[in-house]
């Protein structure tokens, strides 16, 4: 409908089109936003916490951006990746939502991200996904991820390893999948350029819960071991490495001394002391941001966690970065959007760990934190910060031909016996 | 005639003993230590399973009822027990505790809901699995979804040295000391005393049974009793070695279930053999082949249902 017919009509019709068109002027006035996140499945806790953190992203501007009124619709998937694409198509074709945030887990984002690339039209934003290949491999146009992913939450930690605690031989264990894979390889690019050496490497089912024949099988000439495990598989081997007599010092991944772990139910813990680890935040970050986003997040959702879940951190990031974009550009969608992601690229966002910009992938180049477990004056196990890398890019902060040299994280990729 | 008949009935011995034999040998050689410890770490984790499935096969041995909640059981005892344990600062209260309100709930359920369904298969089945998922969904309000870990006496938890496994998890080894006295007090309580010689004829003739005068409700609710205990027992004493969360219910059935299937559906002794059989398969996979291991456990599954369908120990009916 041009200018010029619509002019002429609402002349002639009078106030029944007018009403109309005020109908249709509202309609420009909110922005809808599709949410997804696993409310279903082994991820439902974090998922839930996901959903609070997009939530307290948009509340904290009383659900306005770029002028324009935020409406949320919210979708859920399993953790499958099939489930999380009919469940974004369901808000892209029938809700009929500008951007999207989500999905939460690994292999769920880059079927998203597939899914993204048929349709040109709509902008989307990843929720807490953290699969190299996402943006690494094939990545599309508009698909925007404001958090770091795995093999970045452990950039770092090698040398950490290597040159303050003085590992230089090193036994792997690690749950046999993609995400420890990537945990891994940000670990070890660091630690075996350095000169450390990994002599050993354990790749255990997921869930496995018995560990003590792959306990057996560690080698005893070792300075530590490296645990990629997490929630009652950490729990697990943790107790039964003790229990088996085992008394090498630990280093962790993003997700084998987190909260779920630290707060287990049960009494022998005090081995976990000191025990470093690396992740994109951390329980004690001393930086006024992040204690008013702890504080917020408190104030906000009374039945949440005691402290804002990774999940509640990474949505609330990638939702406040669509926000901030929708400021940027007054609110403006039009032309598929094109202005809308010129924004978005050249974003600096401001984060409660710190600032965030993209790269040419449009993937995010953000701080990690290097931590140890320390028992505060409660008793209570927290995550102390010992060192911060305030840039970490997906190439974990090596030349472009040198990391595609090593190539993505797998089994065997990297290693240094 | 006598040779062809020997070695006929000594084939499958040879077929599956001979190249597991070699592959013995050759672990024993290449590293003793970790072929005897993964051994032991598999006797162990057979001890865990046995004293789970064992109460499975007895209910099935005499109900004729797939218990599918059984895991519900096994988890249900375990927070229970760890109440318990957290509250009387006793590791062996909560034991108990994990016991007597499993094997309630196991009386509740057999007098409350199978005996008005009894010989109705598929509707057993359907209430178990029913009550199954009401059971974890109840655990989940209640506990959340947290990992839950006991604390037993420091002398148990501590690691002993042993000839050259070298040190080893005490408490595995008391595990597996439970489980022996376990199985044997079920065999003496089965093959010595009146109860157990109730539980048999019932197992062989039920009909009979109840025509020969004896309460035959009292004789099920009681093997239900027991065979519930066991689960809950099974989660204090698991729980310890391990640890508790939700999943843990569909995983202690999953394992029973091969478990018994393996060894033979109602028999007990069949329970021990096909937890051994799994335990040892679980362990040494782990050991030498982490990436195809879990395969092994359904490996055996499979054999046995091709050649044995009854399992091994078990008997048609």
């Amino acid at each position: 409908m041009t200018e010029r017919t619509r002019m002429l009509i609402g002349l002639l019709a009078g106030a029944a089109v007018a009403t109309v068109l005020s109908a249709a002027a509202q309609a420009q006035e909110t922005v809808k936003i599709g949410l997804l996140a696993t409310l279903e499945g082994p991820f439902a806790a974090g998922g839930q916490d996901g959903m609070r953190g997009a939530e307290l992203a948009v509340k904290e501007r009383n659900g306005m951006a770029g002028g324009k009124k935020i409406e949320i619709i919210k979708a859920s998937s399993d953790a499958k990746p099939d489930v999380a694409v009919n469940a974004t198509r369901k808000l892209v074709e029938q809700d009929k939502v500008q951007i999207m945030v989500g999905p939460l887990s690994g292999s769920e984002g880059i079927a998203v991200k597939d899914y993204s690339k048929s349709q040109p039209g709509i902008t989307f934003i990843n929720g807490s996904s953290g699969a190299q290949a996402t943006t690494l491999v094939n990545p599309s146009p508009n698909f925007f991820r404001f958090n770091t992913e795995g093999a970045q939450w452990m950039v770092g930690l090698g040398d950490y390893a290597l040159n303050d605690k003085k590992y230089k031989k090193m036994a792997l264990i690690a749950e046999d999948y993609a995400f420890p894979y990537s945990q891994v390889q940000g670990f070890m690019a660091g630690y075996c350029k350095l000169g450390g050496k990994v002599t050993h490497k354990a790749w255990v089912p997921l869930g496995g819960k018995d560990y003590s024949s792959v306990i057996a099988k560690l080698p005893t000439d070792v300075d530590a071991l490296l645990v990629v495990l997490g929630g009652s598989d950490a729990v697990n081997f943790l107790s039964q490495y003790e229990q088996a007599g085992g008394d090498k010092p630990m280093v962790g991944g993003s997700i084998t001394v987190d909260q779920t772990v630290l707060n287990f139910k049960g009494k022998r813990r005090d081995s976990l002391l000191g025990t470093p680890a690396a992740g994109p935040m951390a329980d004690s970050i001393d930086t006024p941001e992040w204690k008013k986003f702890v504080a917020d997040y408190k104030a906000n959702f009374k039945d949440g966690f005691p402290s804002p879940s990774l999940f509640a951190y990474v949505y609330y990031i990638n939702m406040k970065a669509a926000l901030d974009g929708l400021d940027a550009v007054k609110g403006d969608l039009s032309g598929n959007q094109e202005k809308y992601r010129e924004a978005l690229k050249n974003l600096k966002l401001k984060t409660p760990t710190g600032e965030v910009t993209l790269d040419e992938n449009r993937q995010a180049i953000g701080p990690t934190f290097i931590t140890e477990v320390a028992k505060g004056a409660d008793g209570v196990f927290y995550n102390k910060v010992v060192k911060t890398l305030p840039k970490v890019d997906q190439r974990l902060n090596l030349p472009k031909e040198e990391f595609e040299k090593m190539g993505l994280g797998s089994r065997d990729v990297p290693n240094c016996p | 005639m006598n040779g062809i008949a020997f070695l006929r009935r000594w084939f499958w011995v040879w077929l599956f003993g001979l190249p597991l034999l070699a592959l013995a040998v050759w672990g024993i050689v290449d590293n003793e230590r970790l072929f005897f410890a993964t051994t032991l770490n598999g006797l162990t984790l057979a001890a865990l399973y046995f004293l789970v499935a064992s109460g499975f096969t007895l209910v099935f041995g005499l109900l004729r009822n797939v218990n599918l909640a059984h895991g519900s059981l096994y988890l249900l005892g375990a927070y229970v027990g760890w109440v318990v344990g957290e509250w009387s600062d006793s590791w062996l209260l909560a034991v108990a505790a994990g016991f007597l309100f499993a094997a309630l709930m196991g009386l509740l359920l057999q007098i409350g809901v199978f005996r008005y369904m009894h010989g109705e298969d598929l509707r057993q089945t359907m209430a178990t699995i029913a009550l199954s998922i009401i059971a974890a969904d109840v655990a989940l309000w209640i506990w959340g979804g947290q990992i839950y870990q006991f604390d037993p006496p420091r002398w148990i938890i501590g690691s002993t040295a042993l000839p050259i496994v070298g040190k080893f998890a005490t408490y595995r080894l008391v595990l597996l000391a439970m489980a022996i006295v376990i199985g044997l007090a079920l065999w003496w309580f089965l093959a010595r005393t009146r109860v157990g010689m109730m539980i048999r004829a019932g197992v062989d003739d039920r009909a009979m049974l109840s025509a020969s005068g004896v309460n035959v409700q009292m004789v099920f609710a009681i093997t239900f009793a027991i065979g519930a205990g066991l689960a809950g027992f099974a989660g204090v004493v698991g729980g310890t070695a391990l640890s508790i969360a939700p999943g843990e219910d569909t995983r202690y059935l999953l394992a029973s279930l091969v478990v018994v299937i393996v060894g033979g559906m109602g028999s007990v002794s069949g329970a021990a053999l096909g937890a051994v059989l799994v335990g040892l398969a679980e362990q040494f996979g782990l050991a030498y082949a982490p990436t195809y291991g879990v395969v092994f456990t359904f490996v055996i599954m499979a054999l046995v249902l091709a050649f044995r369908p009854h399992g091994i120990l078990g008997r048609r009916t």
